[in-house]
């Protein structure tokens, strides 16, 4: 059915078609109004069979989860940022464990200093701790790919992240097709965990393993992971057939077929990518898009394949290892190491700084005309820093950077144009 | 079975054996049927109190829950020392997530059993004193607030034993630690600092919070049995001596737990909805020096010249505790 709502809400719903059994909540801007709907639903009665549990923090977030997993609920949470980090130790935990929760992660910075806006450095923080992690590109794509995500975790007893970019999609509000009970009861099937806490069946889960089998462990997670490989493509084929519309897989390539330069990134920045291309490609430029939805397992054959015949491939990403440089990029650039591209990082959008055609379109143009640096930041106001490496220089206690920058700035308020 | 009717003043002491005792009085662990849910074969140190504590107290909550039991371990020498992969001791589904979420873990369970419906399978949740009073503290509180329907029990010895003896927020004053070492001018472990979590626990308002130790270990059954008649948040903190941390012989470990309740030093107590309800008095009260003085940790007391004034403090915390919680048998 269509309807016009908010991101968060209609992860809420979706979450609640997939009838999950135990919901942990914890208050983190922009994920918020994901728990609060899906919280509404449990305590109207239109979700039964749910327990909906207020924690004291992330932490408790991701442990009670872990407990109602392995006892064999379906579980979901959902967090952001600091709060993704302060559940780490758990994060980690419900993937060794192989517990398959799905979490949504509605995308923003991580502070100090404090931001609440977008960018994807909280997901990316924990791109090696065994969850797989799905990126939505429109409010749609966030509610369906929910909806696999239960059914991909679940097959292959592994926790998953949805990745929303927090307010840009969680708090926009848009036309979304919402589907039924009953498709989607016919797409997931009820949970069959793999191990399960049951006094008929005694199980020790969580027993300690030595060098004699941790890297087995280890190697074991990472070819379950690899399964989503083939996994998704099919998921996503099914859901086609029973939803009527192209959701999820492994990731999208848009008018790349002929494209000499490809731009690469995850999330709703595709769209304003997209545009953009479609007014560079009027002006008759080869240039295409490649969107990730699958960053982990990350699909490195896939992605050699849809970028092989570009020149050069632009990886645009609001993430960035500090001291190193991307992280998307890195993953891009070893899966077409082979292949005769240049590859270009451009960290954008970090803190929520606003990703704007105009900004694209010169970025592009300058990839183009191979006037790019290998590695660059969208619209990075080079004359504030400069100023701050002046100050730290001329003097010793030259102050908090965070409080400097923004006297040099002159606003207190978001700059978002 | 046929048994000998006795009374008590027959034996002259304070203990009966079980065989002379009627079939229904007799303890858990008496039983032939006994669960042994920890099973023998595991890795505890000779003496170990927290391996005794942990046996007497899951048998006892497995006979209450008819079989029906899952638990969810802290990190910490009960859990290193009962799965060393590949073995495992526990007879019963357990689970071992992290060092500071063992209650958390125990509401998710707890939660999964009643949207399945599955009300007569009960949850325990259990870590050493680091795992409960510091780094499991937030998800423990957590658990109490909300009333979940988890009995946690805390073995508590004291510091870190499992990591190397290191101080938790349970190591009493002026004991010896890797961290609080017996040097300086004040050795060991600083007074005026520290908590005592069944207090605490308490103050939730809980249904039920008790104390325990391994040195009455029927008076452990019936708090674990009494634990379990009961729905929601149950706290049970046993002392359980740990002969390598305190540096006491292994064939020790019930004497000193025994000397910890009967110089006040550590108050045996239940309460109920935060009011205590009842306590294990002092039978013969010691000074806390017969406590102290068989413990290397608190060697640097009994020097040449003992430190008598640090005893006098550590005296005057067992004399708090008789008459706050009434250990004396009077009114409290």
């Amino acid at each position: 059915m269509l309807k016009q709502t908010e991101g968060s809400h209609a992860v809420a719903e979706a979450v609640a078609l997939c009838r999950p059994e135990v919901v942990c909540a914890y208050p983190i801007s922009p994920q918020t109004h994901i728990v609060e709907g899906v919280g509404e639903l449990v305590k109207s009665g239109e979700l039964r069979n749910c327990e909906f549990i207020n924690v004291e923090s992330e932490f408790a977030a991701m442990s009670v989860a872990i407990g109602s997993s392995a006892a064999g609920a379906r579980t979901y949470t959902a967090t952001a940022s600091q709060g993704l980090l302060f559940m780490a130790e758990a994060v980690f935990n419900a993937s060794g464990l192989g517990l398959p929760i799905v979490m949504t992660v509605a995308n923003r910075a991580i502070g100090a200093p404090i931001n609440i806006w977008n960018d994807h450095t909280d997901s990316l923080a924990m791109r090696d701790s065994g969850w797989l992690q799905l990126f939505a590109e429109t409010n749609q794509e966030a509610l369906d790919l929910h909806i696999q995500a239960f059914r991909l975790g679940e097959e292959l007893s592994l926790p998953v992240m949805v990745c929303m970019d927090g307010f840009i999609l969680t708090h926009a509000y848009e036309r979304v097709d919402m589907p039924t009970q009953a498709q989607v009861d016919a797409y997931l099937p009820p949970y069959s965990p793999r191990q399960v806490l049951d006094p008929a069946e005694p199980v020790s889960i969580g027993a300690m393993v030595g060098p004699e089998a941790f890297m087995e462990v280890r190697y074991l997670a990472h070819a379950k992971q690899r399964q989503a490989l083939e996994r998704m493509p099919a998921y996503a084929a099914e859901f086609k057939s029973i939803f009527g519309r192209d959701s999820g897989g492994l990731l999208h390539s848009y008018r790349a077929d002929d494209a000499e330069t490809i731009v690469v990134a995850m999330g709703s920045v595709l769209g304003t990518i997209k545009d953009t291309v479609d007014e560079m490609r009027a002006a008759g430029d080869k240039i295409g898009v490649m969107g990730l939805t699958l960053f982990r397992p990350f699909p490195s054959a896939q992605v050699r394949d849809a970028l092989q015949h570009a020149k050069r491939v632009v990886v645009l990403e609001k993430s960035f290892s500090i001291g190193a440089g991307g992280i998307l990029a890195t993953n891009v650039r070893t899966a077409i190491s082979a292949l005769p591209i240049d590859t270009y990082t451009v960290g954008a959008g970090l803190g929520g700084r606003a990703i704007t055609k105009r900004s694209l379109h010169a970025l592009f143009r300058g990839a183009i005309q191979g006037k790019l640096e290998f590695l660059t930041f969208l619209d990075l106001n080079r004359e504030v820093v400069d100023k701050q490496l002046a100050r730290e220089a001329q003097k010793r206690r030259s102050g908090p950077i965070a409080e400097n920058l923004l006297r040099d700035v002159g606003v207190v308020a978001a700059k978002i144009v | 079975m046929s048994y000998q009717p006795i009374s008590f003043y027959q034996t002259g002491t304070f203990t009966v054996g079980n065989r002379l005792l009627a079939p229904d009085e007799r303890s858990v662990q008496a039983q032939v049927k006994r669960y042994n849910s920890l099973n023998s074969g595991h890795r505890a140190c000779q003496g170990c109190g927290e391996a005794l504590g942990a046996r007497y107290a899951i048998d006892a909550a497995m006979e209450a829950a008819h079989g029906q039991l899952i638990a969810a371990n802290a990190t910490g020498c009960l859990e290193v020392f009962s799965t060393p992969y590949p073995e495992t001791s526990w007879q019963i589904p357990w689970v071992h997530s992290l060092f500071g979420n063992a209650a958390a873990v125990a509401t998710g369970i707890a939660a999964a059993l009643k949207v399945k419906g599955k009300h007569d399978v009960r949850v325990v949740a259990q870590g050493g004193d680091g795992g409960t009073t510091d780094i499991g503290f937030g998800c423990l509180s957590g658990m109490f607030e909300r009333n979940d329907d988890v009995l946690y029990i805390c073995y508590d010895n004291g510091g870190y034993m499992n990591t190397g003896i290191q101080r938790s927020s349970a190591t009493p004053p002026a004991a010896r630690t890797a961290t609080t070492m017996a040097v300086g001018a004040e050795p060991g472990n600083p007074f005026g600092q520290g908590k005592f979590v069944p207090a605490i626990a308490m103050a939730h308002d809980i249904p039920y919070v008790a104390t325990a130790t391994v040195a009455d270990l029927r008076d452990l059954e019936a708090k674990v049995l009494r634990a379990m008649e009961i729905r929601g948040a149950r706290y049970i903190h046993i002392l359980v001596p740990c002969p390598l941390g305190w540096g006491t012989a292994s064939g020790d470990t019930i004497k000193m737990a025994r000397l910890a309740k009967e110089t006040g030093f550590f108050p045996v107590f239940e309460a109920e909805q935060g009011v205590v309800t009842g306590v294990l008095p002092i039978r013969k009260k010691l000074p806390v020096e017969e406590f102290l003085r068989p413990q290397k940790r608190y060697a640097h007391l009994f020097g040449k010249q003992p430190k008598v004034d640090v005893i006098a403090k550590l005296q005057a915390l067992a004399d708090r505790n008789i008459r706050k919680y009434g250990l004396l048998g009077e009114e409290h």
